[in-house]
């Protein structure tokens, strides 16, 4: 009798892993106190840079608080102190020779509400590049920015008025020019808080094309307050609850077989 | 994976609810009409089939109403994980109940066939067969209403009764041909009918297939199922 194949469980939307790759960054048992106060308990996650990976939860649960652990945001907060290990590249973000601002260029951020510099769209992305010493002539700058833009997506609306002002700029183009902005430092790792709930939704939709067009080549973790946004994007989920990773899977079984009764309670809607 | 509570959107467990009524309705309807299919033949009752017959369209009308309700609330509700589950096993077990009903229909509809045929062997087996069976459709809608996961392998279990029936049938009825060959044609009948029955009992095994999946988020192994390799 014939032996009948196994059939291939392939996912939608799942580029095959390379095993053999290191993840990007990885974290260990990550804790965060704000003064007596825990915010976060023992996380441990890997971030790759072939997968998106998606943080979801209740306000509150502390998925903010990580993505902001991966770039040492938190550092800005004088109570808040952070436990456990963070690498990037199996280096320690945490040590005390590692440069927060070096750091910051390879783990960049994008924000909940667009943040434009209130400069011209050309200056708003030539910015870090300047500071960072990326470029050693205009022609260059010129094709860092051309380059940057055309990645998020936002070069053929603004080529002809690259020195009007950024803030000038649609809600949807100006979070465009923010990933633009974050692109240009040539950075290694994307992490995005809620990058359109101020959005409308073709500029969301927009958006979303986009981080899926920049994955593969930068590492991103988001948070998303929309489920339906994760599982659009993102090929990895962690469902985040009262400071804890309740769960971390695929984001294709996460939405339709979670193995946690809290991940099925919250992403079905029975929260509350 | 059972869950906690209602959701947070009282409406949302509103419309997952009137989809789960809507296939007890059509189980109801579809188990009524087999009940009936065999009453009528055991009765000879030509009128009564042919009310069968007729009353097969609700059935048809249940299932296009349930793929709209899912298909609506799949739209509206963006359902996830175990409710998306339930939806999906819905919209496939509202067209198996419906191709059950067509089975009633069947056997229905070769009961002014059957009118002259005496009182054979064979035809007092059938109503004990189909019982089993409209038990089986019975009680898998009621495991897919209730979220039963066991309930759902129990059913499975009972189909090597009627799959046992069936040959038992098929085995006096080809004796009885060759003895009489002028009851082939009645006995042909008969054989279809007892094969329509049978059929309902592998449907009802499929939808406890489906409704262990909702239930669980795991496929059935093949133990479980009882499939031979």
């Amino acid at each position: 009798m014939n032996e009948i194949p196994t059939p291939i469980l392939a996912d939608i939307d799942e580029p095959p892993a390379d095993v053999n790759r290191a993840p990007k960054m990885s974290a260990r048992d990550v804790s965060v106190f704000y003064g007596d106060k825990q915010a976060l308990k023992d996380v441990s996650i890997d971030i790759r840079d072939d997968r998106v990976t998606a943080f979801i939860g209740p306000s509150g649960c502390g998925k903010s608080t990580f993505l902001r652990c991966l770039n040492r945001m938190n550092d800005t907060i004088p109570s808040a102190r952070v436990t456990g290990d963070i690498s990037l590249d199996g280096q320690d973000i945490y040590h005390s020779n590692m440069d927060v601002v070096q750091l910051r260029a390879r783990v960049g951020m994008v924000f909940q509400k667009p943040n434009p510099f209130p400069k011209s769209i050309y200056d708003n992305v030539a910015y870090g590049p300047k500071i960072h010493g990326l470029a050693t002539s205009k022609t260059e700058m010129d094709g860092i920015v051309e380059k940057s833009l055309k990645r998020a997506g936002l070069w053929d609306e603004v080529k002809d008025r690259l020195s009007e002002s950024g803030t000038a700029l649609s809600g949807g183009q100006q979070q465009r020019l923010c990933i633009a902005r974050a692109i240009a430092v040539d950075p290694e790792v994307i992490l995005m808080d809620e990058p359109c709930s101020a959005l409308d939704p073709i500029a969301t939709a927009k958006i979303e094309e986009l981080i899926h067009e920049l994955r593969g080549r930068y590492a991103i973790a988001i948070v998303t307050h929309n489920m339906q946004q994760a599982a659009r994007v993102s090929q990895r989920t962690a469902f985040f609850h009262l400071g804890e990773m309740v769960e971390y899977g695929k984001t294709s079984e996460i939405f339709t077989n979670p193995r946690e009764r809290r991940t099925q309670d919250y992403i079905t809607g029975r929260y509350g | 994976m059972a869950t906690s509570s209602g959701h947070t959107l009282k409406a949302f467990d509103d419309d997952l609810d009137r989809l789960r009524a809507l296939i007890s309705e059509m189980g109801g309807l579809a188990e009524h009409a087999i009940r009936e299919a065999m009453r009528c033949l055991q009765q000879r009752d030509v009128q009564g089939a042919a009310l069968i017959v007729e009353n097969d369209a609700k059935l048809d009308a249940l299932e296009v109403e349930t793929e709209r309700r899912a298909v609506q609330l799949i739209a509206l509700r963006a359902p996830m994980a175990g409710d998306l589950r339930d939806v999906v096993a819905a919209l496939k077990i509202s067209g198996v109940v419906e191709r059950i009903g067509d089975y009633a229909k069947n056997i229905a509809k070769r009961v002014p066939l059957l009118e002259t045929m005496g009182n054979i062997e064979p035809l007092s087996l059938l109503p004990e067969m189909a019982r089993i069976a409209t038990e089986m459709v019975h009680d898998v809608l009621t495991a897919f209403v209730e979220r039963d996961a066991d309930a759902a392998l129990r059913v499975m279990e009972r189909d090597n009764a009627v799959d046992d029936f069936y040959d038992s049938i098929f085995r006096t009825l080809l004796t009885h041909m060759m003895e009489d060959p002028q009851s082939i044609g009645q006995s042909a009948h008969l054989l279809f009918i007892a094969k329509n029955i049978e059929r309902a009992g592998d449907h009802a095994t499929n939808i406890a297939e489906m409704v262990y999946y909702a239930a669980t988020g795991q496929h059935m192994t093949e133990a479980q199922t009882g499939k031979k390799p």
